[in-house]
């Protein structure tokens, strides 16, 4: 097996014990970002630096300063977030940031000893879900480059699917991580919200924005996220206790119309974990019909206020329909943004409801495999959709009410495209529902490594 | 402000600054904030805090 298709939880011991160099890692992730550049994952490839960084920490190493599971693994980081010394693109033509300082989360992913081999590509500004609105081109899904690799951290899955990184970094304002993540067919983890710091990135929607990992299994997308929160002495919390697990499914508006395969997956995961022992009851998630009425109003004038000097200056350079998703913004009245933020609190309180006696809540996490690039809507089980609403209607509510969720691999529609469930936690409890996804991982199939299947 | 009113005025304003593009956009915001006005008779006011 090539050793960039292996999990982290696989790679690092052979890299701590030196039987695998990180010099061999870069150079194979390298090689693997130029084999397939019609992806277009990648923006900023930083070869010079990441094989200077690979090289220090084999010295590292072999000298006895082994700093942990990440030391020496090569990490790709989206474009949305600041690399000292790289350019910001956002995926934009418009002018980039030059940052001279890593976000922190960077900066703790490079204490940790991991290696930043390169930028990858999104949808522009992070605003949309499929990532075709790039300045650097569409990213393409791997398996079939006439589909969308979900968005808008895109390229960040499309890299770690095809071994050009063995983890990645991505933002979820709506479900940037867990969109892609379904679609590829990786784990994506949003933790709750504001328990990573979200300084050093560019804002979409300021109180709607998270960083996590998107990862090749729920240990490894576990082991970023606890380096990102906590930095090189991020403390490993012991394997949870083996126990019957809760999970809580809402059926309606969740699953009131979903593409065929994706709602067989979801009945092969409830199926199996009921056979192991684990319970399953029904739920219901208040209101959540009023979501993405909720969700657009805001979203549209929280990202109209953070590019308010950027259009100014510059709205030429933004891809046309990007913009007028921000002009949209500008029209939004205080009043409705007002009310929209009580509505908010509204929905988190049914999502909390929701949760009461339950690990976690169960549900898909699109209700679709990878669209095609460039249609604007989608056939959902009979019924034409909107492509942008219908991929963020499972995940965009866990934005707004802040509750961690994660995306995990479910096997694949039956012509082999990658589907995905979602496990929703309680507010902050960020590392029980990481627990709960790691016992429900074996039987969403996909698992450590396989990534979902069918990525071509 | 009605949301006849607002849809009217917003097209208006985009028209005038040459993006003619955006009324279906805002037509679509429109039916949008329509739901979410029907929505706020869930507000409780009488507990919200200060």
């Amino acid at each position: 097996m090539r050793a960039t298709v292996l999990s982290i939880g696989q790679v690092s011991p052979l890299v701590k014990s030196g039987e695998v160099s990180p010099v061999d890692l870069v150079r194979t992730c390298l090689e693997r970002i130029d084999a397939r550049p019609e992806l277009n994952a990648f923006i900023t490839i930083m070869r010079d630096s990441a094989a200077a960084a690979a090289l220090a920490a084999e010295q590292e190493i072999a000298a006895g300063r082994y700093r942990g599971p990440l030391h020496g693994i090569p990490v790709s980081v989206k474009d949305l977030v600041d690399v000292a010394g790289t350019p910001t693109t956002s995926g934009s033509a418009v002018p980039p940031r030059m940052p001279l300082a890593d976000a922190p989360i960077v900066a703790r992913l490079r204490e940790a000893g991991a290696i930043i081999v390169g930028k990858t590509n999104l949808h522009e500004f992070a605003f949309g879900t499929t990532s075709e609105e790039s300045a650097f081109g569409p990213v393409r899904h791997p398996r079939d480059g006439s589909r969308s690799a979900g968005g808008s951290s895109g390229g960040a899955a499309v890299a770690l699917v095809e071994g050009m990184c063995f983890a990645s970094v991505g933002t979820d304002t709506g479900g940037s991580i867990r969109i892609p993540s379904a679609a590829c067919g990786t784990v994506g983890l949003k933790p709750t919200y504001g328990e990573l710091p979200c300084d050093g990135i560019v804002a979409l929607s300021t109180t709607l924005d998270h960083v996590g990992p998107i990862a090749r299994s729920v240990a490894d997308a576990a082991l970023m996220f606890r380096v990102m929160k906590s930095g090189a002495q991020a403390a490993p919390r012991p394997s949870p206790v083996q126990r019957p697990y809760v999970f809580g499914i809402p059926e309606a508006y969740f699953c009131d119309r979903l593409h065929p395969g994706v709602r067989a997956a979801l009945a092969r995961t409830r199926e199996s974990l009921a056979r192991a022992g684990h319970q399953i009851r029904p739920v219901n998630v208040e209101h959540a019909e009023r979501t993405a009425h909720v969700y657009l109003h805001i979203v549209l004038p929280e990202a109209a206020w953070y590019h308010a000097q950027l259009l100014a200056a510059h709205a030429d350079r933004y891809s046309p329909g990007v913009r007028l998703r921000l002009e949209m913004g500008r029209y939004v009245l205080a009043e409705d943004y007002v009310r929209a933020l009580h509505l908010r609190t509204l929905l988190r309180q049914a999502v909390n409801d929701a949760l009461k006696g339950c690990d976690a809540l169960l549900l898909p996490t699109m209700t679709i495999p990878a669209p095609t690039l460039g249609e604007a809507t989608v056939d959902v089980d009979g019924v034409r959709e909107p492509v942008r609403g219908t991929m963020l209607k499972l995940t965009q509510l866990f934005n707004m009410t802040g509750h961690p969720a994660i995306a995990l691999p479910a096997g694949t529609t039956d012509d082999g495209w990658p589907v995905s469930v979602q496990l929703v936690g309680h507010l902050d409890g960020t590392d029980r529902l990481i627990d709960t996804a790691a016992a429900v991982e074996p039987y969403s199939t996909g698992g450590d490594g396989s990534v979902g299947g069918g990525t071509g | 402000m009605t949301i006849d009113a607002w849809l009217k005025a917003a097209c208006d304003d985009a028209e005038r600054r040459g993006l003619p593009d955006l009324k279906p956009l805002l037509e679509t915001l429109a039916r949008a904030t329509a739901a979410l006005r029907d929505a706020d008779r869930l507000i409780d006011r009488t507990r919200l805090e200060p």
